[in-house]
């Protein structure tokens, strides 16, 4: 990986909580580059800082040590209302339990990020009809969560994640909630919007199954990489 | 979709919660409008009351009357402009209950002081210096009753009697005032001292107050004292005043009506406060991992308040406004029903302005604590993710 392809990347990141006078390490001088038009799986046991790895390459949470750099541009300092600003361009979210706004349709929630934007009112809805059909949902568009199911719901998520057309995905456990079938859509999904979209992802999962359509998987414990992930 | 149906949509995700805080904001504007257009119209005399205009009345009480004779020493006063006098009549119409403010007056200096309150048609004032029992009547009276020009009046006393022993002195409206401002009390008629003076059994040449301009509000003072001494000692002293003061004065005969106003409306609005602070904390609260995940889109923490606070604004305009819309129609239904005793009860542009203005603060006050909050919340602890 020459430094031209890396979107992002980790140098000796140090991650800290404090917790009642008790001071816990998540990591401690982590490296991690991630090229981009990557899929990544993350995969790990419990507490081992999964999680807390996504929220620092999403910038909503700041490393207690190191930098992170996004496209050679330092995130890890900027003020709130800039890194704010830097999220709606240049990352989008999935969660495990989809976070979509009970009071808005399928529609008006993939709309949201565009309300960030400069966009005028049509294009915004162009935007979204075409996020919309990449997650074959065109026809939900009018539809309110409590009126899908829990995939309908998690690719309307999706749809949510790339309108805006960011570079980087960070998903957490999106197949978490899940069956088996709903899953692999969603997976199908992701793999699609890498190999056609090229966009990077980067997926935290419990799920050796979800863990094969990436390009790669990483075993976090400890706050550590394995040593097979550091090779590869 | 824009920020304002966003805020729109957050606020009624629970239509029955934000329906009840509408209509609890809703009944304090409306208690709002009524008591604060009621407390107005109360103390109307003294706002209206024209600073170079000062009253005359005996120093007992200012139902005790006064010599006629004190008439023409206050004219000849330095300082004193013009100067006329006034009697209460204790009028009715055919029957006690249907009361009536009547005044006898001596009708060309009247009219010249009451020249800036009172617009009265060239002709009527005409017909009405003329005609010897000819009466004024202000337009709210006249429309009330559905008097017009022309009209024969018998209207009756339950002070006085007439020297054959009757009670009704015939009137003839020549003329009906109508008030220059909204506030000004035109629910009245005004007919002539002479007419009245002849006819009446007892208290011949007495008069009930004098009210004189004076030259500048700056000899207000040295005027009052300059009368007041003229007739110390005398079996009728004098309180002279300014017209405001003696307004004042009579309002306060009823209590502190101001006070008693402020101390509901204040209640009203603490209580609300309180309801609608609460429950703006309580929807902030429930909507913690919504709010985390609009920061996680990009929306900065300046757009994320500016949500929340046009919440709070949002609800208070939906109540407040159909609440002093409300209390507009409701002034205007007691206007008539309250004409006797609180004329010129109206919703000026004044209050709707003030009522305005405490909509937009009632709603900065209930959203600017959970703004704040939802502005510094943790996007990490909110997702419960760390």
């Amino acid at each position: 990986m020459t430094s031209d392809d890396v979107l992002v990347r980790l140098t000796a990141v140090d991650k800290r909580f404090t917790k009642s006078k008790e001071t816990i390490t998540i990591f401690e001088k982590l490296d991690l580059a991630i090229a981009s038009g990557d899929f990544i799986a993350v995969m790990g046991p419990s507490g081992s800082g999964k999680t807390t790895l996504l929220n620092l390459l999403g910038g909503i949470d700041r490393p207690s040590a190191g930098e992170i750099r996004f496209a050679g541009e330092r995130i890890d300092g900027l003020p709130e209302s800039r890194l704010a600003h830097w999220r709606a361009g240049h990352i989008g979210f999935i969660f495990q339990f989809y976070n979509l706004m009970p009071m808005l349709t399928a529609a008006q929630n993939v709309e949201l990020p565009l309300l960030l934007t400069s966009l005028g009112g049509k294009d915004r809805r162009r935007r979204v009809e075409a996020a919309l059909a990449v997650v074959n949902l065109a026809d939900r568009a009018r539809h309110y969560p409590r009126e899908m199911s829990g995939g309908q719901q998690q690719r309307v998520a999706i749809a949510r994640a790339v309108v805006a057309d960011p570079g980087l995905l960070l998903c957490d456990e999106p197949t978490g909630d899940l069956d088996r079938s709903n899953a692999d859509e969603i997976l199908e999904v992701l793999r699609l919007l890498n190999r056609e979209m090229g966009k990077t992802i980067v997926m935290v999962t419990h799920d050796p199954a979800a863990a094969k359509y990436a390009k790669r998987t990483l075993h976090l414990d400890k706050g550590r990489f394995s040593e097979r992930d550091l090779a590869a | 979709m824009t920020d304002v149906s966003l805020i729109a949509r957050n606020l009624f995700r629970k239509k029955l919660r934000a329906a009840l805080m509408i209509v609890s904001i809703m009944t304090a504007f409306l208690i709002f409008g009524v008591l604060v257009a009621f407390e107005h119209a109360f103390n109307a005399g003294e706002d209206l009351a024209a600073a170079d205009r000062l009253m005359v009345v005996n120093k007992i009480n200012f139902t005790q009357p006064l010599p006629y004779a004190y008439y023409e020493r206050v004219k000849a006063v330095e300082g004193v402009r013009q100067v006329s006098h006034a009697n209460w009549f204790g009028g009715y119409y055919q029957e006690p209950k249907n009361f009536l403010i009547v005044l006898a007056v001596e009708p060309e200096s009247y009219l010249k002081i009451y020249d800036r309150e009172l617009d009265v048609p060239d002709d009527a004032r005409r017909a009405f210096l003329s005609e010897r029992t000819g009466a004024l009547v202000g337009e709210a009276l006249a429309q009330d009753k559905g008097w017009k020009v022309g009209d024969r009046l018998p209207v009756s006393s339950t002070i006085y009697s007439q020297k054959n022993g009757g009670h009704v002195w015939e009137m003839t409206v020549v003329g009906i005032a109508k008030p220059a401002k909204p506030h000004i009390d035109s629910n009245f008629i005004v007919f002539h001292y002479d007419y009245f003076n002849e006819t009446r059994s007892f208290g011949k040449d007495m008069i009930g107050w004098l009210v004189l301009t004076t030259t500048s509000p700056a000899v207000n003072d040295k005027v009052a004292k300059t009368v007041d001494a003229m007739f110390a000692n005398s079996t009728a002293e004098t309180a002279t005043d300014t017209e405001k003061a003696f307004n004042k004065a009579f309002a306060a005969q009823f209590g502190n009506i101001a006070l008693i106003v402020k101390l509901v409306v204040g209640a009203a609005f603490v209580t609300i406060l309180m309801i609608v602070g609460n429950t703006m904390a309580m929807a902030v609260r429930e909507r913690v991992r919504e709010i985390a995940v609009l920061k996680t889109l990009g929306f900065p923490p300046a757009r994320i308040l500016r949500l929340i606070l046009g919440e709070s604004l949002l609800l208070a305009l939906l109540g407040g406004l159909p609440g002093i819309g409300l209390a507009a129609l409701a002034v205007a239904a007691l206007r008539e029903k309250l004409l006797n005793f609180i004329p010129g009860m109206v919703m000026t542009p004044d209050i709707a302005v003030l009522a305005v203005v405490l909509m937009l603060g009632l709603g900065l006050v209930t959203g600017i604590i959970p703004a704040f909050s939802a502005m510094r919340l943790n996007i990490a602890s909110a997702l419960g993710r760390s």
